[in-house]
């Protein structure tokens, strides 16, 4: 754990230190290092955290490996609600459009759990590809809305996930999913006793809806709120508490601190990727963390083929 | 192998001897009734497509019908048509077969990332030949270089995947779709790292819409496609067998995997010439395709895969026609397409789901 510690600090000192101005400028670069970089640090530790939570949120709830919030629509939902804000309330504030994130996520999550309750589950691989189905018509929704207004461009630049735009001023609602991220710790034995299953949850006197709405709600404020500052972060719900779980077993409670860190780290190592690659310029961290999110993706899969 | 024909097995649909009513035989239709309602589908959609087609030449045309005038504003809307007739025909032959070669009719070529990988080969290009492969990106010996590229890579990945490895069909699905979401990604990546004037020549060669689609792919389109096609319809009858799974297949004296290789090659050789005319379209072949099992309700592809084709060019022209000329919104054709099509997938999945 200190050396875990150790390297958190040390990429965050390097993510600090990478950029195009020069912070070493006397006054000014400090100044630019106050509004730009500071603010960009903390939300790759915020979003990191907090996405990569979400995925374990939504894994143990649906008793599926290969569950988070790009696999089962929800970031395309909140996508739509961001549109849904930008259509019906021209100029809205930052406040309402989070709002509409969320409140779309929510109702899109919901929609999922209701799915997964309809279908017999002979195959835990349905589960994600009807998520990613149902994302995909949502977002044919969204294009066909965006396109009717004349949003495409607008949407296109709010929806990939990437970090340039984060300066003071700008990134202060990220805090929000610290509470989300707290709540998980807090809640994580109920959980934990949620994700074996209805049944046995109920049994040991666990009221199971409730904390499947609570659950949902947390991932739904989480995705609603990353969406609308940075955009959608694929996969990192997925990489994150797999790779935990491998290497550490499936202990929870221990686990919850690891999943944090190694959120964070796989976020910074690959906003620094994306912000030297073509310096000056930037390439948006969610197309790294798509490639890197469908290659973990494909080996995972055969792997646990391998071992079946 | 050459193969046998007979009268009889050719063209089982067009013999003299009529069965009565209940009656039972064998070949493409069990019963009379199911003949006579696949010729009352194929005339409705022949009828319907040729509706389509008149409404997209005629309709809103300023000149009168008939002069100088109106012709030659009918042959500007032509392409249009011809882009639909190639990007119908592609993906209903497309589809139905990778279907069969499969044996199953959820996945299509489109959801596992045939599509985005012709993009990826196409950006690949660009980007490692640099600025200097640029002008030669243009040209069409690089064209078909790079179809043929998307082609060997496809057979060797989907050749991989779908060989079995994977012993189910949803482990497969998933691959494929997330395969398609990464080379996505890969692709959008690679263009982030391209000149502004590399990627603009790029993204006029692969965001298009039926609109505005690149007529001068046309003359080498089109006759890849009908190649393509045209060796699938030959190899119908070898669909057929291998519509009955890959331990019949190999009994009845085939070689299962190189049938399946070579439709993959002919798949991917469609998917290429639609994806660089019009872009990827998720969700066209699978609706098409599921609509012909529905309707034409045989086994036979020669049946099959024309009735597919109708039911493309019907589709895609019928929403064209509607949403350009009525609505006036050309350019939401594909994304109404892909919604229909997302949700009938959607439904079709949840109702295998409770199977």
């Amino acid at each position: 754990m200190p050396l875990a510690v150790v390297l958190t600090a040390g990429l965050l000192a390097l993510s600090l230190s990478v950029g195009v101005y020069d912070i070493t400028d006397g006054e000014d670069g400090w100044a630019m290092f106050g509004i730009t970089r500071v603010p960009r640090t903390i939300s790759l530790v915020l979003a990191g955290a907090a996405m990569s939570m979400c995925g374990l949120v939504m894994q143990l709830l649906t008793q599926n490996r290969f569950v988070e919030p790009t696999t089962t629509g929800t970031t395309e939902w909140a996508g739509l609600g961001l549109l849904l804000v930008f259509i019906l309330v021209p100029g809205a504030s930052l406040l309402t459009k989070m709002a509409g994130a969320v409140v779309m996520a929510f109702i899109g999550t919901m929609v999922f759990f209701a799915f997964l309750r309809r279908v017999s589950l002979k195959s835990s691989l349905i589960v994600p590809i009807v998520g990613i189905m149902i994302g995909a018509v949502v977002g044919a929704v969204s294009t066909y809305l965006a396109l009717a207004t004349d949003m495409l461009q607008q949407m296109g630049i709010w929806f990939a996930g990437s970090f340039t735009s984060v300066v003071r001023g700008r990134y202060e609602m990220l805090w929000i999913v610290l509470v989300v991220t707290l709540l998980v710790f807090l809640l994580a034995d109920r959980l934990t006793v949620a994700g074996l299953g209805k049944d046995v949850a109920t049994n040991v006197g666990l009221d199971y809806d409730r904390v499947i709405l609570l659950g949902v709600a947390m991932v739904a404020v989480a995705t609603g709120v990353v969406t609308v500052v940075i955009g959608s972060l694929p996969f990192l719900g997925l990489i994150v508490p797999n790779v935990v779980s491998l290497l550490r077993g499936d202990n929870l409670r221990s686990n919850l601190p690891w999943v944090c860190l190694l959120g964070v780290w796989v976020v910074t190592v690959c906003d620094i990727i994306g912000r030297t690659i073509i310096m000056p310029f930037e390439v948006p961290v969610s197309l790294i963390l798509g490639v890197l999110g469908a290659v973990f993706f494909i080996a995972l899969l055969v792997i646990r083929q391998r071992r079946a | 192998m050459p193969e046998t024909r007979t009268a009889a097995t050719d063209a089982p649909q067009v013999s003299g001897h009529t069965p009565g009513p209940g009656e039972r035989r064998t070949g493409p239709f069990v019963r009379g009734r199911d003949r006579l309602r696949y010729a009352l589908v194929m005339a409705l959609l022949v009828l319907l497509a040729l509706g389509f087609t008149a409404g997209i030449l005629a309709y809103d045309n300023p000149m009168p019908v008939g002069t100088d005038g109106f012709w030659r504003i009918a042959e500007l809307r032509a392409t249009s048509i011809a882009v639909i007739l190639v990007v119908a025909f592609c993906h209903a032959f497309a589809t139905v077969s990778f279907q069969t070669a499969t044996s199953n009719r959820i996945i299509t070529p489109s959801i596992m990332g045939f599509e985005a990988l012709y993009v990826v080969v196409q950006t690949g290009a660009v980007f490692f030949l640099g600025a200097s492969g640029v002008a030669a990106v243009t040209g069409t010996a690089q064209f078909l270089l790079q179809a043929g590229l998307m082609v060997v890579v496809a057979t060797i990945l989907y050749g991989w995947l779908l060989s079995g490895r994977f012993g189910s069909i949803h482990i497969m699905l998933l691959v494929g779709v997330i395969l398609g979401g990464g080379l996505g990604s890969l692709s959008t990546f690679m263009q982030r790292l391209l000149t502004p004037s590399e990627f603009d020549i790029l993204t006029a060669r692969l965001f298009g819409n039926i609109g505005n689609a690149d007529a001068a792919y046309l003359p080498y389109a089109v006759p890849i496609a009908l190649a393509a096609g045209g060796a699938l319809w030959w190899r119908a009858r070898r669909l057929d067998v291998l519509a009955l799974g890959r331990d019949a297949t190999t009994n009845l004296g085939l070689n299962h995997r190189r049938e399946v290789i070579v439709v993959l090659v002919l798949v991917s050789v469609l998917m290429a010439m639609t994806t660089s005319l019009v872009g990827p379209m998720t969700f066209l072949g699978f609706l098409v395709a599921m609509l012909a099992y529905q309707f034409a309700d045989t086994y036979d592809h020669r049946l099959l895969l024309p009735m597919a084709f109708l039911l493309g060019y019907v589709v895609l022209s019928g929403a064209y026609f509607v949403l350009r000329h009525v609505f006036y919104a050309q350019g939401m054709v594909t994304i109404i397409i892909e919604l229909v099509g997302g949700l009938t997938f959607l439904v079709y999945i949840i109702r295998k789901g409770r199977l």
